[in-house]
């Protein structure tokens, strides 16, 4: 293989990865955001407390949770046909990816919400804000560097994630190193896509966590 | 005046029993209260007494278990929670930690309340403007709650909690976590607000010293029931509950452990401010005297307090000091004191 060959081969990797990734990501808060919101918002403490619909809901996010990823992907390939046609290639990597980080999702948005201090919420309270308000105008903002920091993890998650798909043909940086590296021993290429990977990982948790910073509006203690 | 059409708060055989494990609390029982418009009313207790329960009570914060809560002759429990909502920007609250948004500048946080109740951005710059102004934060507008000192925080918290013209403050322990001359300076902006404004306060606190600064009228509230409700004047010359005696005089009740002999307490009722009493006394009926006690504390420029003096043994000279305090108006009583030593 030449080493122009060898580019392209991880460009189109490198790219592959990244489209599963953001889009898996995007997706993944798109379900997992108003969950992670419904599990604050019915919890015991909470706005609207809500046994029955906490339970559930907790229950099955634990469930999704506990399944290995690779056994789900496996486990869902009826599924994903249904939904994109085809089981392999990095756009059908995408269901199982979405499947496994939305839960995921929805317990970090979960726990960055709890975080926010009850006082302030009693204070919101107090000036006459409806649940809405108090969520979407007090819980959310008050939170948002927090949940700057859980997508920044959640998004390195599911490059992982997506890197094991790579064992059934997932496309992007893990199928080639499994191609390479795994079935034909070329330690050479498999080294190259994990460096990549690694910096790819790198690049995301530095800006993701200068973004929070950004975002916060509280001064570090001196 | 206080009369029944100027109460503006209302609480009627209010209890509130928390449903915990093991045992259910009691955290308050058949409370009784009425605030008059324009006044600074007091609830002091020590902590775990049911104060904290009771101001959340009053904006339904907190649901009584039982009893009614009247604002302005309409019941609250009765409202549907959206009336509940509109009836909350009327009654504004601050709190012992401030409770400010931390990712919304001093500025934002005072528009909050503003945003809330759909006033125009151009509206609630110009109110929150005027209200930084007030608390004398003219040049804090972008500071950030971390940026701020504590009294900053509870100033922009005054500031946010007054955005919506409230006719009410309710304060939550609102100086206990600040230090004397930063609570002194709070305090001051009450009073302030409560004379300029007209703002009636209902305030929380487990310190006698911010009743007797702010104060005209103030409920003791011990074990979960009020048992004492009055003007600060005779919660001080005259506390009826031992919990209240324990209050005014923080020191012990050295007082009551003289007992035998005879001995005059005298009350300063606030009447006989600046005028030397004793001395005065002991020229006119030529009869020295002997103090085995005294607590004072001067209130908004008079004296209030007691003083346990010993009278000579003669009893033409007791009479005279009898006679030379009623003429002068000034409230005693007789004691019995052992001397022990």
């Amino acid at each position: 293989m030449t080493t122009l060959e060898l580019l392209r081969l991880l460009g189109q990797g490198l790219l592959e990865t990244l489209y599963m990734t953001l889009i898996s990501t995007f997706l993944s808060y798109l379900i997992g955001l108003p969950l992670g919101m419904l599990l604050t918002v019915t919890d015991k403490k909470g706005l609207r407390p809500n046994r029955a619909v906490n339970l559930t809901l907790g229950f099955v996010i634990n469930m999704l949770r506990s399944v290995p990823f690779l056994i789900l992907a496996v486990a869902i390939i009826p599924f994903t046909r249904l939904v994109v046609g085809t089981s392999i290639g990095s756009t059908a990597t995408i269901v199982p990816l979405v499947v496994a980080a939305a839960p995921y999702v929805a317990r970090m948005i979960e726990s960055s919400l709890r975080e926010v201090d009850a006082g302030v919420i009693e204070a919101a309270r107090s000036m006459g804000s409806s649940d809405r308000q108090v969520l979407f105008k007090v819980m959310v903002p008050e939170a948002k560097p927090s949940l700057m920091v859980g997508a920044t993890i959640a998004t390195t998650t599911i490059l992982g994630y997506s890197a094991m798909a790579g064992f059934m043909a997932g496309g992007g940086l893990g199928t080639i190193a499994i191609n390479y590296g795994y079935h034909r021993y070329n330690t050479g290429i498999m080294l190259y896509t994990v460096a990549l990977l690694i910096i790819v990982v790198q690049i995301i948790q530095e800006a993701g966590l200068h973004l929070a910073r950004r975002l916060d509006r509280r001064r570090r203690a001196e | 005046m206080n009369t029944q059409d100027n109460i503006i708060l209302k609480v009627e055989n209010l209890s509130k029993v928390f449903a915990v494990k093991p045992e259910p609390i009691e955290a308050l029982m058949d409370i009784n209260l009425e605030i008059y418009a324009g006044e600074i009313f007091g609830i002091i207790g020590l902590s775990g007494a049911g104060k904290s329960t009771l101001i959340r009570c009053l904006n339904l914060l907190e649901k009584p278990t039982s009893g009614r809560v009247f604002f302005k002759g309409r019941d609250l429990s009765a409202l549907p929670k959206s009336e509940l909502l509109k009836l909350r920007q009327s009654m504004g609250m601050i709190f012992q930690s401030f409770n400010l948004f931390q990712q919304r500048s001093a500025i934002e946080n005072i528009c909050y309340p503003l945003e809330i109740a759909r006033v125009s951005r151009e509206q609630r710059l110009s109110r929150a403007r005027k209200l930084l102004e007030l608390v004398g934060l003219p040049d804090r507008e972008t500071a950030t709650p971390s940026e701020l000192s504590g009294g900053q925080q509870q100033r922009v918290a005054i500031a946010r909690a007054l955005a919506t013209s409230p006719s009410v403050l309710l304060c939550d322990e609102a100086t206990s976590a600040l230090d004397p001359s930063t609570t002194d300076s709070i305090l001051a902006l009450l009073k302030k607000i409560n004379r300029e404004l007209g703002v009636t306060i209902v305030l929380i606190t487990h310190e006698m010293s911010v009743v007797e600064r702010i104060c005209d009228r103030v409920a003791v509230i011990d074990r979960s029931r009020i048992v004492e409700v009055g003007s600060v004047t005779e919660i001080f010359v005259r506390p009826q509950s031992a919990i209240a005696r324990q209050l005014v005089f923080p020191g012990g009740e050295l007082v009551e452990r003289l007992t035998g002999d005879t001995a005059l307490r005298i009350v300063f009722d606030g009447e006989s401010s600046f005028e030397p009493v004793l001395a005065n006394m002991v020229l006119a009926c030529q009869a020295p005297v002997n103090i085995l006690s005294a607590d004072s504390k001067n209130i908004e420029g008079r004296a209030y307090g007691q003083m346990l003096i010993q009278l000579p043994d003669d009893p033409a000279a007791q009479r005279r000091i009898h006679e030379y305090l009623k003429s002068r108006n000034i409230t005693f009583t007789e004691e019995i004191w052992h001397d022990n030593a």
